[in-house]
Order: C-alpha cells, then structure tokens, then sequence
C-alpha cells in the first residue's frame, strides 16, 4: 500500500537465518522489483529486418511497448540447415542491433520539409498563376528566381511543408518538365531493390508510368563486377554463405569477412575446426588477415599480379605438366578453353590474336542458317574434324524445327548430334608455330606504382593451325588454351622468347616477376597456388575465393577479377559445392526478380521501361567529363595504332551510345512526345522518321552536348538512398554543375586548362545548378536530404510492410510494420501512390494521352544481344542506321496521364496478354494474375483499372511480387524451368516439380523466413543435396552460360577489348588520375604535405548506407570522419593520432581525424566510406567550406570496354553490365590542419550567392 | 520580541520541519525512482575523491555537532563536569575543523558543478541551487566562529541550545523568548537552516534518508522471502 508503511517491520524484517547466521532471510518489500521486471516487458514482437544494402537480410525480432518501438534482438528462428551443416543463427550485429535509435532521434525527418525560399517563391507564383504546373514555370523558366533557391542547397533553410501543399509542387514540376522538355528529364535513383522491394517499385513504378528514367546503381556503387558478365554472361550469381562450409580450401581475397559479412562469419570460422585452409589476400592487417593460416599482403591495386603469378603455377603443373584429369575435363567441357581464335599477321611478321573463328567464316557457314556469325568452333578428338559444338550463343535465339534445343552443354557436334571430345590445344595437330605478339602493361610509368622494364610487346611462340575461310582463304587459328599459356608466360618447348622455364626466371607472370610489383615473396604464390590447385584436383573443385569489393573498385578492376576467376576455371571450382567466386558486394541477389520487374517497371501496363546506367549518366550530367585528364591512349593497347582510337571517355559513351549499346537518359535533344507528334504531322512512322532526322544531324543525342539547357536532367527524385552522402563519386562535381550550389571544386575545366578536348561532344559554357527539382525520401536528415529541394518523411524499416532477400542466404525475408509511421511520415508505397495521385490530377490541361518514343538499347538475354558481330558506327558511315540494330530501338509507348494513378493502384492486363518472365525465358501468367484478383479484390470503381487486381497496399505489392515469380511459387517455377528446356532441349522441370504446389505469401514470411524455390533465373539450386552455388546448374544440368561460346570465357574477342589489349587477362597497374600535382605544394598551411593512395573500403560502424550518423555508433569510433594512416607516413608528415588532417587534391577536400595504425600500409590511406559531412566536420581550409564526404576527393572515369553492347554477353543490361565508378585510382595530399575552423557563424546571403559562382 | 522573530523561530521551524517529513514521506511513497543520490561521478572523476570526501566527512560530521550539540541537555553536560565554556571551545575547535574541511570539499563542488560542461549540462535547477544553499550556509556557519570567539562565556550558546530545546518539546514562545538576543549572522544561519529542510522533499538530499548505514554491518548472504 505504502512503501514508506511496508518498511515499518524492523522486528520483522529477519525471518530466518541459515548458515550459522552468516545468511538471512528477509521479509522486505519487493514491488520495487517490478520496475525491472517492466523494463522487459513488452506489448508484441513484430519481425523484420534492416534495409541496408549490407547483404545480411537478418532476422530481427522488433519489440513494441505502448505503441513504440523499445529495442530489437536477434531471431533464432531460421529454417533448419541441412544434416552436415551448422545452422545460419544468430544472424545480425551491433549496426542492426542499434537501428531503432533512429525511429526517435533527432535526425528523424518528421514533416515534409522544403526550403523557405522555394516555398516562398512557390506560394507567390501560385497567388499569380492558379494553375500549379504555369506556376512551376514562372519559377524555372526565371533564372533570377531559380537562382534563389538552387544556390541555397546544401545551406539549410529548411521549414515545415504539408502533404498537400508539397504534393503539387512536385506533381507540377513533373508535368511541366514532361511537357516542356520531355519525361525523359525525370531521373530517378534508388539502388538495392533486394533490401526494400516493395519500397523501389513505388518509386520506380510511379517513373515508369510517366515516362521518367530509373538509374542504375550496382554498376555506379562500382560493386558490379563485369569480369562476371563478361566471363559468364551473369551479372553476379554467389554461392550462399553457408557454402563456404563446404570448402576445404577458403581464401579470402580483399574481402573483410568478419567486419563486413559479420552475421555469416561464423560459417568461415567452423569451418576451419573442420580442418579447412584459409589464406587471406589483403594489403592491411585486416579482422580478416587474422584468421589466416597463410597472410598475403600485396602492395593495394596489384591483386592481379598475384592473381596471374598464381595461374602461371597452376598452369604448369597441373595443366601443361598434366597432373589433373579433373581440371582437364573440366576446362575442356566447360570452358572456351579449346574453341579457335583467328590470328591475324602484323605488318613486322608477327601475329595478333583477333576473334574467335565463326560458322559464318567457312563455307556454308559450316551449315548453320540460323545465326552463323555467332556459332563457335572447335577441333573434335574423335572425328578429327572442326566442328561446331552445341551451346554457342547463336543457338540460343531463332532457331527452328530440328536446330532448336541445341543451346545447351552436351559434349555434341550441333548438326549431326555425334558425341564429340573437344581438342584443347592446336599444338598436337599444329601446321606451324606462329610469333604472337602480346600486350604487355606492367611496364607502365606511374609515380606511386612498381613497374618492370619489360618490353610493352610481348612475342611469344603460339601453336596454329590453317583453316580454309569461305571466301577462299586461309587462315591460322588457336585455341584460347593455346593462348592463354603463352599469355601466361609459359615455355612448352616451342622456342621464342619471353616465355619461363622456371618459376625464377624474370618474365611476365612467373612468381619472381611479381615480387617486384606486389612485394609478396615467390615462395609464397607457390605454395598457395599450388594448395590451392591440389585441394580442388582432389576434392573436385572444392577450392574457394571470397572476393569484397575492394579489388573491384580499381579502374582495371576486370584484371584483378578476371586473373582470380582464371584461377577458379583452371581447378575447375565454378559451379562445383563448396568452391567458386564467392564476390559478396551489396545485396545484388533480388531472388523473386521475374516477379519483382512487372511491378517495379510497370510491365504490366507498358513496355519498355525507361532505364539508365547511371555511372554514364552522373559522369555526364555532373560535367565530370570536363575535367577529364585520364587520356584514352593512355590506356590503348600497345598493339594498335592510336589514330585508329581517337576519342575521350565522353567520346567511346557516345559513340557506345548512339550505335544502341548504352542506354541514354535524356535521348535527344527533342521532346520525345514531341517527335511523335512531329512524326505523324509528316505522316511518317515515328521510328523511320526520326532514324531520318538522326542521320541528317537534326536531331540529336542529348549527350552529344549535355550543357544545352534543353537537355538538362531537369526533375530528380532520390529514395532509399544517400547519393550525395555516400555514393556520389565526384561528390563536388555535383555540387557544382547539377546542383549549382557551394562546391569545393578546386581544378580547372579543360577549357581553361587545356588538354584533350572531346570529338564527340560540343563544348560550350559550363552550366550549372541542371536540376530544377531534387526530392529526397528518407527517414533520417542525410547529407542527401540536405541538399535537396524538398524532403519527404518516409517510414522506417520498422514502420512499412516489405521484402527482402540476399545472396548470403535462401531465404526471403518481410520488413513488417511493428508501428505506424511516426509523425507525418508514410511509406515509400503511399508517398509515390499520393503523388501519382496528384500527378493525374494536375496533368489534366497540360497534358493526356501521349505516345512517348524510347530509345531502347539492345539487351542482353534478348535476341538483339546478337546485333552487331562486328562494330559499325553508322555515324561514320560505315553502316546504315537501323533501329534495333546499328542504333537503339525506337519504340512508342502510349502513356494515358490522367490516368496514372489507377494503372499504379492495379495490375495491368500486358500481364495476361504478353506474360512474364526474365533472362530470356518467358511464361504465361493468366493463372497468377487470376490468383492475384482473388487474393487482392479486383477495382470496382470506372475506368481502365476496372475488374483488375488491386495494389493498394504495399502488401498488396508484395503479394503480386510473390505470387508472379518462381521463387515464391512452385507453379511459376516448374512453367519457367519448362521454358528453359525449350531452349536447351532438356527436361529441367524436376528441380522444382517436388515444390510445384507451394506458394509463399507475405504472412508466411512474418511466421518464419521461407526458404526460396529453385528457379532458371539463377544459376544455382535451393536443395536438399546442396547449398546454393553460382554456375551450379550450368555444370550439373548442362545449361550453357549466357557467353558467345555459351562456355565460361578466358578470351574475350569483342574489338574494343582487343583495342583495349584486354582479350586476356593482364596485369595492369592502377592508372595516374593527375589529381595531385597541381596542387601539391601551392597552398600552403605551415604543415608538411604527403600523398598516399585513397583507398574507401567498409567500415565497422555502418555499412553502405547504414549510416554513420548514428550516435550509438559513432560513440563506438571517433564521433566523426576519420581517415587512417600508417604510422611511418604519419610520423613523416609529423602527425598523431586523432589530429584533425585535411585530404584534397583537385577534385575537393576531406576535414578528418587521423587514425594512425599499423594495421596500415605505407603509402595508403583508408578513409571508411559514407562518413556523413553532417556530423562532426570542420570546415576545410582548402575549399573554406565544410569538409566534404569521402567522394569530395575523387572523380569517377569511365572504361570504354565497359561501354561495349550488341555482343552476346557483352550487351547492355539494367544493373547488368555497363561503365562503373571506379574511384581507388585516386591520391590525395595529407597534411594537418592549422586552424579547426566549425564554421559556427552566421551566413549572409551575399556570401552564399558568391560562393556558388 | 518581533513578529518576525515569532514567525522565523516560532512558526518557521515547524512549517519547515513538516514539509520536511511529510513531503520525504510523499516522495517515498510516491515517486520511488526518484529516490537516490543521483551522482554525476560516472560524468566527471576528476578531483571527485577528494572533494566528495571532504564534503561528506565534514557535513557528516558537522550534522552530529550540531544535532548533539543543540539538543544534549545542558544538566547532562553540567553532570558530566563540562562546563559551558569549554563546551563552546569544543564547538568552534570542531566546527572550525571540519566547516574548513566541508568548506574546501564544497568549494571544489561548487566549481566543478558549475563549470564542468558535462556536469552543468546535466544538472537540474535544484541540483544547483541545494548546493549553492549549503555552501551559503556553511559560509554563514564559518563566519560566525570569530564572533564566537568574542565571547567565550557559552552564554550564546546555551541560548541556542534553549532555542532549540523549546522547538522541540513544542513551546514555540519561550523559543523566541530565547532566540531574541542572538545576533543577526546566527539568525541568518538557523533561517537558512530550516531552509534546508524545507527544500530536503525536493532535492537530491533525501538519499541522507537511505544512508546505508547498516551496509557495512550486513550479513554474507541476505535472501529475500518470496
């Protein structure tokens, strides 16, 4: 009753003693208990996740009490492994475990918010205009007036907006940039759709029904590894985590597993008290490095050297010397291994390697109609003959009658069907022994970087055969075994030069020439390599490599990949359980995609979605390429003539582009709805009409001069992401030119600088501040937000309803509302469903029913991935423009405007008429769509959505995801399997015929996470028998790879990967950015200067866009930017730990504290990646503005064989393949800073305006 | 005798002394997890030993003075041979002792609740304003030694501890009776000392309420019943 009254038992309060009065027993009062036992209690545990793209997709039980959210911890509820593997729980860690923080911060964004002056400028014009989107205009068409908020961004100024007041803003500037400068100028960017499904298709969704540009973003984060594409045909495809504990030979390559993968990491450590080797290949002591049996420690950026000292062994002993049957059948079956490369005679008697020797190149195109350009040849042992095997690419598409099913890995002659073993090498049946020359890159001058004095052109000794070409001809072939051991380096007792006969001689690729570039001592490459190859000649392929994005991130990232998976196809590990590339970059693995894209990209109701690279685009439209200084030539092949490949960077992406290779975002400089209208006033098809303009240079590629403000991005909309806080590389190229605001910029352009100026592109005057409109949705007020226009509040992981999958393990997983959306905040679904709204509401008078013309590139996995066998620029002359073939599709969509918002609340009917489908297969799916109206009710109300199924909710969404693709329903899977072997010619439906009947739905996956079904869209299986592995059914179920040969590639023989002397892997050093030089030295502060390499990898206190403004975290680290250094560089520059230093070079400045460490190399400076600028950051002295991100010190450079389309594997695909942001290239000047400027005063607004020019 | 003798000596010393046991006893009862001491050591260490300790040990100390002091009848003193003077010189040399104690204790607390930012930042009003009261209070305390020292006859003193006597067997007018004659700086200090107790309910003061002291005494192992 009392507490005070409870204690009046003094006499009272012993009731007992025990041992010998040394103990006694009270009769105290214990309600005070309670306090401790309610601090537990809760109301309900909801489950969900973290949609981060930090691949764990974990499971986390999310507690509520009183209608909040309290804390989380780790479920333990997973579905059971298998009999011989450990279980997947616990699963998460400290990053997740702290997120709840942000529902209630201060960081939280509660209200729409808006800067003052927009909405100040907003509400007069709309006191003027009455009609929203004549308002807008009588904004952006001012300049004086859009000065006045553009150059505010990144300053604050922010208020409180309403939903209804906002709403129309945003609607109005969409309409207005549609109707005035076409939809084509909206952009939108929100990368990862596998951490929030549900939440990327409202967003991308809403564009795609008006006609806006989604972007890419694996490819601009630079975790879009094209070696993978390049070698397989597949964007990324991984074994799960639980995989590794079937290796018995683990190396982790530049991946930092227990830091970055921490909730798989036990799978790696158990598996080592199994007995398995695990060597660590990373330049500092990482958390990794000490779980290393063996620690290799090569010098940042030469990976490849290893990578190619490494093959250089494993070719010699276990090929050349014979010791693998294993790896010999293997490459012989599964790679490109034996098919014929044509080599063509230089002028000094030499030879070149070219293309691969093709049907069409004999007579009779070797007896294949169909395609004959794109069948492969080899030599058959058992006939003798050259034949062209099954599973070449040509096999894939078109194909009729008795020649279809013939895209597939059975060791057969394609015609006759006669069992066939391919011949590895010409050597045995050689005409003659050729001189072939090389390209040879190590001996490239860079400051900062090894070289070796070999010559660039390396000729060595090749085996070849004649071969009689149709048009009479002979020519000499090898095979791509055949070359690739001369590349490697290797004497076979053919004579010549520049080959090894033992590992210590000084010759490209042998373990001695490396130790000069990487430092790693030879003794050491032998035995890992020879380890390495011995584990999988004996367990079958069991040897593998964990890969990070780290050695991705280089501009030459291909070499370091490609020299690592070399090493995997010789052994014979793809494809194999418990071996392979296991490259976890990002939470690629979108597991229902088929399902995913028809809501995402409105599929259902109009076809083709506008979609764009965004590493091209951002380069271009932040005008990076105006400062561009790395020279093409630079990196040409020593083998070619330079005059033949003029042209910078922006010069190859426009050329890439125009030739249908590259997507484009704007197309033209014309409205695209206007060139329809223009097209019928002259009664001509819109594709031939504009094809004609084209040609005669009346209209135009929008990229061919991105500074003419008609072809501006004009409208951009950021979801789920932090670009300007994390992945926007040349952060202060963005603040300069697209955003037109205070920047940090600290070089010239070329015009006023000089140097090699584009042929390509117009130069004109530099424009700035390109965007009319950024609109940020997120939760939590980012460095993004902060420099957007308009910020809207969004439901956090624990407030909305959505899925989620990754590659680490086979499970789909919900994000589920433990609570409402907090404040005013609302899902991503409802904002984007709110704004569509308002968009068919505004529209009307402006504009209806439209037909929009897109310019579509050829794809991948489409049958216009065979559109160019060889390059021809119709620009040039060298061909004429044919849509779809020499130059992008143009194809016209009707979008009916005012109708937006019903066709994005309901599933439209190009569902039942086209069907589904995906990676070229394709389904009926009447049967889903009917499900899905029963499921989701069916619209009553008038109109074009009338009797379709209902999205209104995002579980609505998600259920359509589920119910469309076959990995959440078993009759979806056997139909897509079924469709496959249609193509192959083999019955693959028993993969998935034992699920046929289940089908998840969302309630299922808040009871448990569901284990997903086995579908064609990726290339391993979810099974009793195995964990899930890359290429596993290409090996097991003879599917080809999606490659010209339809073989894993060694060789890749696209001209532009000749030209670029890439047709084999090399080793080639990092490339000079010149960022540093002119600089160095001319701003002094009283403080020595030193410049290290700028290396971004993973932090331990976030990952990706798991931020850093988390104050739980940053409590655990520094509360702010740090950058580490080794102590010899720090004790040179005269720095101490936790000093405030600045790094800049040209491109802007960092203000940071140092980390000096021994975990650190010399000459290299780790700087963790998305470090907000918001919290804890000085003012530079360099910019005299605040210290930037981590990307205010690079600029991203684009890589023409990355540009390259029209070719099988090599074809453009969302996400897929195309230019990525490679940054690692980059130095940086260090010094301490003298002053610690915060920059606390106020700001007058005079001296923001000047700050912005 | 002055009104404002009546109300500060006569009426004053219960006001205070009942908001002082009701408003512990509400706050007890009422609002249990505000019951505590609510140290700032884990905030700021620096100094803390020292200037806590001194603190304590002396206001302890200081508060046993006092309270033997004023209320041991003087006919106990008289039995035991201690006459009234040498009963005063006992006081001043104790209460100078530890005042001085208690006073650099305070003084070093005073300083660092003011102007440690993590301490300020994390005070309340009352936090703050309890302690400038006791410090202003010890200061009084401290001043009135000297004057003590003018006379040393324990006549004041006696005084005082008639004052205090009547206070506490409920006759409130031969209290003022007592009090008249005392000068002005030990008036401030009694006044202010009933201050103390008056704002004891609402301060971090009321773990005195709490001190453990049978802690040190405790048994190995106490269970308690369910």
């Amino acid at each position: 009753m009392s507490h005070f009254l409870d204690r009046l038992n003094f006499f009272k309060k012993v009731t007992d003693t025990f041992s010998g009065d040394h103990g006694i027993v009270t009769n105290e009062d214990r309600g005070w208990e309670d306090a401790y036992r309610a601090r537990w209690q809760h109301d309900k545990i909801v489950r969900s996740t973290h949609g981060v793209n930090c691949t764990g997709s974990c499971s986390w039980k999310i507690y509520v009490k009183n209608g909040l959210v309290t804390w989380e911890t780790q479920q333990t509820d997973y579905p059971r492994t298998r009999d011989d593997l450990p279980n997947h729980e616990p699963r998460g860690c400290q990053r997740g475990a702290s997120y709840s923080w942000y529902l209630y911060s201060a960081n939280r964004v509660k209200y729409p918010m808006i800067r003052g002056k927009l909405l100040k400028l907003w509400r007069d014009a709309l006191s003027l205009k009455k009609d929203p989107v004549d308002a807008w205009a009588f904004i952006v068409e001012d300049p004086a007036k859009s000065a006045e908020y553009k150059t505010q961004r990144g300053l604050g100024g922010f208020v409180r907006a309403t939903w209804e007041e906002v709403n129309p803003l945003i609607a109005a500037a969409n309409v207005y940039t549609a109707k005035q400068y076409g939809p084509d100028r909206i952009y939108g960017f929100s990368p990862i759709p596998a951490m929030s499904m549900v939440s990327y298709a409202a967003g991308s969704r809403y564009l795609s029904l008006i006609g806006g540009a989604c972007g890419s973003f694996y490819d601009w984060y630079c975790d879009l590894p094209p070696a993978s594409p390049m070698i397989w045909g597949e964007q990324t495809d991984v074994p799960e985590s639980a995989d590794w504990y079937n290796s018995t030979f683990l190396m982790m390559w530049g991946s930092n597993v227990p830091q970055t993968r921490t909730p798989d990491a036990h799978f790696m450590t158990e598996v080592r008290y199994k007995g398995t080797k695990t060597v660590v290949v990373c330049p500092d002591y990482s958390e990794a490095s000490k779980f290393a049996d063996i620690w290799l420690h090569p010098k940042q950026g030469t990976d490849a050297a290893v990578a190619m000292a490494m093959g250089h062994v494993i070719l010699r002993e276990f090929h050349l010397d014979g010791k693998s049957e294993y790896f010999n059948q293997y490459v012989r079956e599964t790679t490109d291994f034996p098919y014929l490369v044509m080599l063509d005679a230089r002028a000094d008697g030499s030879y070149v390697n070219s293309r691969f020797l093709r049907a069409s190149d004999l007579s009779d195109s070797a007896g294949q109609a169909n395609n004959p350009e794109w069948k492969t040849l080899a030599f058959d042992e058992k006939s003798g003959n050259l034949i062209v095997p099954n599973g070449s690419i040509g096999f894939r598409w078109g194909e009729k009658d008795g020649m279809v099913g013939k895209w597939n890995l059975e060791p057969k002659e394609a015609l006759s069907g006669a069992e066939t073993q391919l011949r590895l090498s010409v050597n045995e049946i050689r005409d003659q022994v050729v001189p072939v020359a090389f390209p040879y890159f190590g001996s490239t001058q860079h400051p900062h970087f090894a070289c070796t004095s070999h010559d660039e052109i390396q000729v060595r000794n090749v085996p070849a055969k004649k071969v009689r070409l149709a048009n009479g001809s002979e020519a000499l072939v090898a095979t791509v075994y055949d070359l690739t051991l001369a590349q490697y380096g290797l004497d076979r007792g053919l004579g010549g030069d520049n080959v090894a006969k033992t590992y210590d001689d000084d010759v490209p690729y042998t373990p001695a020439w490396q130790e000069k570039i990487t430092g790693v001592p030879r003794a050491q490459i032998i035995t890992v390599a020879r380890q390495f190859a011995e584990n999988a000649d004996k367990t079958h392929g069991k040897s593998m490599i964990i890969i990070g994005a780290a050695m991705n991130h280089w501009y030459h990232m291909d070499m370091n990949y490609r020299g690592v998976i070399n090493m995997l196809m010789m052994c014979g590990c793809v494809g194999q359980s418990g071996g392979g590339w296991a490259h976890y970059v990002g939470q690629e693995k979108l597991r229902p995609q088929t399902g995913w894209t028809a809501l995402a990209f409105a599929l259902d109701w109009h076809r083709p979605p506008r979609h764009m690279n965004s590493t091209s685009f951002f380069y271009i439209h932040s005008s990076q390429w105006r400062h561009e200084k790395v020279t093409m030539t630079e990196i040409l092949s020593p083998l070619v003539d330079p005059q033949q490949w003029q042209g910078t960077q922006i010069d190859y992406n426009v050329r890439s582009a125009r030739m249908g290779w590259l997507p484009t975002a704007p197309h033209f400089d014309a409205n695209p709805l206007q060139l329809v209208k223009d097209a019928e006033a002259a009664g001509q098809a819109p594709a031939a009409y504009l094809a004609e303009k084209l040609k005669a240079g009346k209209v135009n590629f929008a990229f061919e001069d991105p500074d003419n403000p008609v072809n501006f991005p004009r409208n951009m909309f950021v979801w789920r992401s932090n670009l300007l806080g994390s992945s926007g590389k040349g952060h202060e190229y963005f603040l300069k030119y697209l955003l037109g605001t205070t920047h940090g910029v600290q070089g010239k352009d070329l015009g006023e600088e000089g140097g090699e100026k584009p042929l390509e592109v117009k130069w004109r005057e530099a424009a700035h501040g390109k965007l009319d409109l950024l609109v940020t949705l997120d939760f939590r007020m980012s460095t993004t937000c902060m420099y957007s226009d308009i910020v809207l509040p969004t439901a956090t992981w624990y407030e909305k309803n959505d899925l989620n999958t990754s590659d680490m393990h086979p499970f789909i997983h919900p994000l589920s509302a433990a609570v409402d959306p907090a404040w005013e905040s609302r899902t991503d679904w409802d904002i984007f469903k709110g704004l569509a709204k308002t968009f068919s509401e505004v529209c009307v008078g402006h504009l209806g029913v439209e037909k929009d013309l897109i310019a579509l590139p050829t794809h991948h996995d489409t049958p216009t991935e065979l559109a160019m066998p060889d390059v021809k620029d119709w620009k040039r002359g060298e061909c004429d423009l044919i849509p779809g073939k020499t130059a992008p599709s143009l194809i016209v969509v009707e979008r009916d405007y005012p109708n937006t918002y019903k066709k994005f609340t309901s599933v439209g009917p190009l569902l039942d008429k086209l069907g589904n489908g995906g990676k070229g297969i394709g389904w009926n799916t009447e049967h889903e769509v009917e499900a899905l109206a029963t499921l989701n009710y069916t619209v009553q109300e008038e109109g074009v959505s009338k009797g379709r199924p209902c999205i209104n909710s995002d579980i609505d969404a998600a259920e359509m995801i589920m119910m469309l693709a076959p990995e959440t329903n078993g009759h979806v899977a056997v139909k897509a399997w079924a469709a496959l072997g249609k193509i192959t010619g083999r019955d693959h439906t028993h993969l998935a015929l034992p699920k046929e009947h289940e089908k998840i739905r969302y309630r299922d996956i808040q009871a448990q996470p569901r284990k997903i079904i086995s579908s064609p869209t990726w290339s391993g299986l979810e099974d009793e028998k195995v964990s899930y592995n890359a290429g596993y059914t290409n090996v097991h179920e003879l599917i080809p790879w999606r490659t010209v040969t339809g073989r894993q590639q060694f060789y890749q023989d696209h001209l532009w990967m000749l030209g670029f002397g890439e047709a084999m892997c090399a080793y080639r050093p990092p490339i000079d950015m010149k960022t540093v030089e002119p600089i160095i030295g001319q701003r002094p502060n009283g403080n020595k200067e030193i410049v290290l390499n700028f290396i971004t990898p993973h932090q331990k206190w976030g990952i990706h866009s798991t931020y850093t403004d988390n104050l739980i975290m940053l409590t655990l680290s520094r509360g702010g930017p740090i950058i580490w250094i080794s102590e010899v560089d720090a004790r040179t520059a005269g720095i101490v730990d936790n000093d405030w230093i600045e790094a800049y070079n040209v491109n802007g400045a960092i203000a940071a504290r140092a980390v000096v460490s021994q975990r650190v190399p010399e000459g290299m400076s780790m700087m963790y990646h998305a470090q907000e600028k918001i919290v804890n950051t000085p003012g530079s002295e360099i910019t005299g503005t605040r210290g930037g991100i981590h990307n205010s010190v690079t600029r991203t450079v684009l890589k023409p064989t990355h540009m390259i389309g029209s070719y099988a594997q090599q074809s453009y695909g969302f996400n897929y393949y195309g230019t990525v942001g490679a940054n690692r290239d980059e130095f940086i000047i260090v010094r301490k800073m003298a002053k610690v400027d915060w920059l606390d005063g106020e700001v007058s607004a005079e001296t923001t305006t000047a700050e912005a020019h | 005798m002055s009104y404002l003798d009546t109300l500060l000596f006569g009426v004053y010393p219960y006001l205070a002394g009942t908001i002082f046991l009701i408003g512990s006893l509400i706050r007890f009862d009422r609002d249990q997890f505000t019951w505590k001491a609510h140290s700032s050591q884990m905030l700021s260490n620096k100094n803390m030993r020292l200037a806590s300790n001194l603190f304590h040990v002396g206001i302890i100390l200081l508060f046993f003075g006092h309270f033997f002091g004023m209320l041991t009848p003087p006919e106990i003193l008289h039995a035991l041979g201690v006459s009234a003077g040498a009963k005063q010189v006992l006081a001043v040399v104790a209460g100078s002792i530890f005042g001085l104690m208690c006073f650099a204790g305070l003084t070093m607390l005073v300083k660092r609740r003011l102007t440690d930012p993590r301490i300020r930042a994390t005070s309340s009003k009352m936090d703050i304003f309890i302690l400038l009261l006791l410090y202003v209070q010890l200061i009084l305390g401290l001043l009135t030694v000297p004057l003590s020292l003018m006379h040393l006859d324990g006549h004041n003193m006696l005084l005082l501890m008639q004052w205090a006597r009547n206070v506490v067997t409920l006759d409130p007018m031969e209290a003022v009776a007592a009090i008249g004659p005392i000068g002005f700086l030990f008036k401030l200090h009694m006044v202010l000392g009933m201050t103390v107790f008056l704002v004891f309910p609402f301060s971090r003061l009321v773990h005195i309420w709490s001190a453990p002291v049978t802690y040190p005494a405790r048994p190995y192992q106490v269970v308690r019943q369910r």
